[in-house]
């Protein structure tokens, strides 16, 4: 429903703010443009409204091209919604709701009636808030006015500029939720700008990653996530976020460093090195490292004199460490293992899987999605 | 002296011409005041969009300031005669800069980010001066205009000089009899007029300014 052909901006001669930019937002979709200071996303999102002007190529809303449109009316079918979120601090809280209504000329009625609407919907109350002053009310609740203001007349699309860099951790993370809720649930088409990657990653459909006035990837977060076009957007994404796709981790991320006895150590002599390191299970290697075996306590009988090479089993499944996490997880889940040791192709034991192991690695990629969303 | 005071107030025909006097006195301040809204307000939201020459504009406004009151009164005498007219455009001129620099003042200071929000909204620019601007400046205008009245209601006391009327008779009198009552008489009233209408315009200010942008 939005549409770029094409389109530069050059600011008097010199290096272009946005050059040759071509992209299509669908409508009912949540789009992100992201990028470091000075990359063109907040030029790209307010040439939208024409709050700047594109020296060439076309802006298209509908089919129509935007420069057709007298600048006023088009301004007045989109909603916008800055960082300073920009309250008019002399009207009440629904005098600012409604002045988009307003100036399009609503009846007094009917504007009332969409003020009351509004307010719930991100969780004010009307009879409590309608005819507070925006000083009256804390930084999120501000915002969230300036979000329901932006929404009042219905407009086709909404234009977000950092909407919520400027609020304390604990309001931005509950208007983030509840933005994507309302999105969701309203089917709004939305241009957000924003140099949290984060943020983008929880709120976008899909996610333009920007850079000296182009695009470089377009993509969903999953995908931008997993197969980051080039170095630039991997590094912006964040290394340890891309190492937290299980699908990109290995045995070798997670694995840990065995306790290991050699065949000639004594029984009651194995016993105290388990007490003492704290582990179940000692493995069993040669002066090498190749793996021989395992020892576990319930196979040592202390009555038997001997070596821990009388007793120990052969280890029949092993990994290697280059296998990728979420395929040894799921052997060790199938088989119904509590240890899977990790040895070379030579068969010398690097590590040890854990089901402990498995906890945390599970739990790092849950808590990095957790933040993704 | 404050016999002699009393003595012009108690004195009934004293009572008649001071009132008249007071009268004309309010009459010319207003009317320079008034003047001097109509021209400065509109001049220093003219300016706000003209901001290159903002500064010299108000620096000849500023100039106009320093010039000797009484000066610029028999400046006016050869321009407009004498009688309400000089005294009238000279207090207009003295008016002018406090309004136009709280007008101004009052505007470029509302906040760029509610311009820009008002600008996205769909506001033209006239709406955005009438519906967001201008209330949001009132109260800094009308703290200049309160300025402006002050002044004038003291300096058109020297109105008397050009036959323009007012309590500056009863002074000049007071000056000529050399008699410090009647000159107190005249300035008593002056004074009191200033005071009231600073409590008056004080007392606006409040009342058009929306609770939430009181300090």
């Amino acid at each position: 429903m939005i549409r770029f052909e094409n389109v530069s901006k050059v600011y008097n001669g010199n290096t272009p703010a946005v050059e040759n930019l071509n992209l299509e937002i669908e409508r009912g979709e949540f789009v992100c443009l992201i990028g470091p200071s000075g990359c063109g996303k907040t030029t790209t999102m307010k040439m939208i409204n024409r709050l700047i002007e594109p020296t060439s190529g076309t802006i298209k809303i509908n089919g129509k091209d935007i420069m057709q449109i007298d600048a006023v009316d088009l301004r007045r079918g989109i909603g916008y919604v800055i960082q300073q979120i920009g309250l008019f601090p002399h009207m009440t809280v629904a005098e600012n709701v409604a002045l988009v209504p307003k100036l399009l000329g609503w009846n007094p009625e009917r504007r009332r009636k969409r003020v009351g609407e509004l307010l719930p919907l991100v969780g004010l109350d009307p009879a409590e808030f309608r005819d507070r002053y925006p000083r009256e009310l804390s930084g999120g609740q501000q915002q969230r006015v300036g979000i329901i203001r932006a929404m009042a007349a219905k407009p086709d699309v909404i234009l977000m500029d950092e909407p919520f860099s400027a609020l304390d951790p604990i309001s931005r993370e509950s208007l983030q939720d509840e933005m994507k809720r309302l999105q969701r649930k309203l089917k709004l088409t939305i241009v957000f700008v924003t140099h949290d990657i984060d943020e983008a990653l929880k709120l976008g459909d899909r996610i333009a990653m920007m850079r000296a006035g182009q695009i470089v990837q377009l993509a969903s977060p999953e995908e931008l996530l997993r197969n980051p076009t080039n170095e630039f957007v991997a590094q912006f994404i964040g290394r340890d976020r891309l190492l937290t796709d299980p699908d990109v981790l290995t045995v070798a991320d997670v694995m840990i460093k065995p306790v290991t006895v050699d065949p000639g150590h004594g029984l009651a002599e194995a016993i105290v090195t388990m007490k003492k390191r704290r582990v179940n299970s000692l493995l069993v290697t040669d002066e090498n490292d190749k793996l021989l075996g395992i020892v576990i306590p319930k196979q040592i009988d202390l009555t038997r004199r001997g070596t821990v090479a009388d007793v120990m089993r052969t280890v029949t499944v092993t990994t290697a460490p280059d296998v990728h996490l979420r395929e040894a997880f799921q052997r060790m889940f199938l088989d119904h293992l509590d240890l899977l040791p990790v040895v070379t192709a030579e068969g010398t034991l690097v590590g040890l899987l854990t089901s402990t192991a498995m906890v945390d690695a599970l739990s790092d990629v849950i808590w990095a999605e957790g933040d993704a969303q | 002296m404050i016999r002699q005071v009393l003595a012009v107030f108690l004195d009934p025909r004293m009572q008649r011409t001071l009132l008249l006097q007071a009268a004309e006195h309010i009459s010319l301040s207003l009317s320079a005041v008034v003047l001097a809204v109509l021209v400065a307000v509109p001049l220093g939201v003219w300016l706000t969009r003209r901001e290159q020459l903002a500064e010299p504009v108000m620096a000849t406004f500023g100039l106009l300031q320093t010039i000797p009151s009484v000066a610029l009164l028999a400046f006016m005498i050869p321009l407009l005669g004498i009688g309400r007219e000089p005294a009238l455009a000279a207090l207009f001129l003295y008016a002018l800069m406090p309004i136009l620099r709280s007008t101004y003042t009052g505007i470029k200071q509302v906040d760029d980010a509610i311009l820009e929000a008002g600008r996205g909204m769909g506001m033209t620019s006239r709406q955005l001066l009438f519906l967001v601007e201008m209330p949001i400046a009132l109260r800094v205008i009308l703290s200049g205009i309160r300025v402006s009245t002050v002044l004038i209601i003291g300096w058109a006391t020297l109105a008397a000089f050009v036959g323009g009327g007012g309590l500056g008779n009863t002074i000049m009198s007071g000056f000529a009899m050399v008699s410090p009552g009647q000159i107190l008489a005249g300035g008593i009233p002056v004074t009191l007029l200033a005071l009231l209408a600073d409590y008056l315009l004080g007392r606006l200010e409040r009342v058009v300014t929306p609770r939430s942008l009181r300090a």
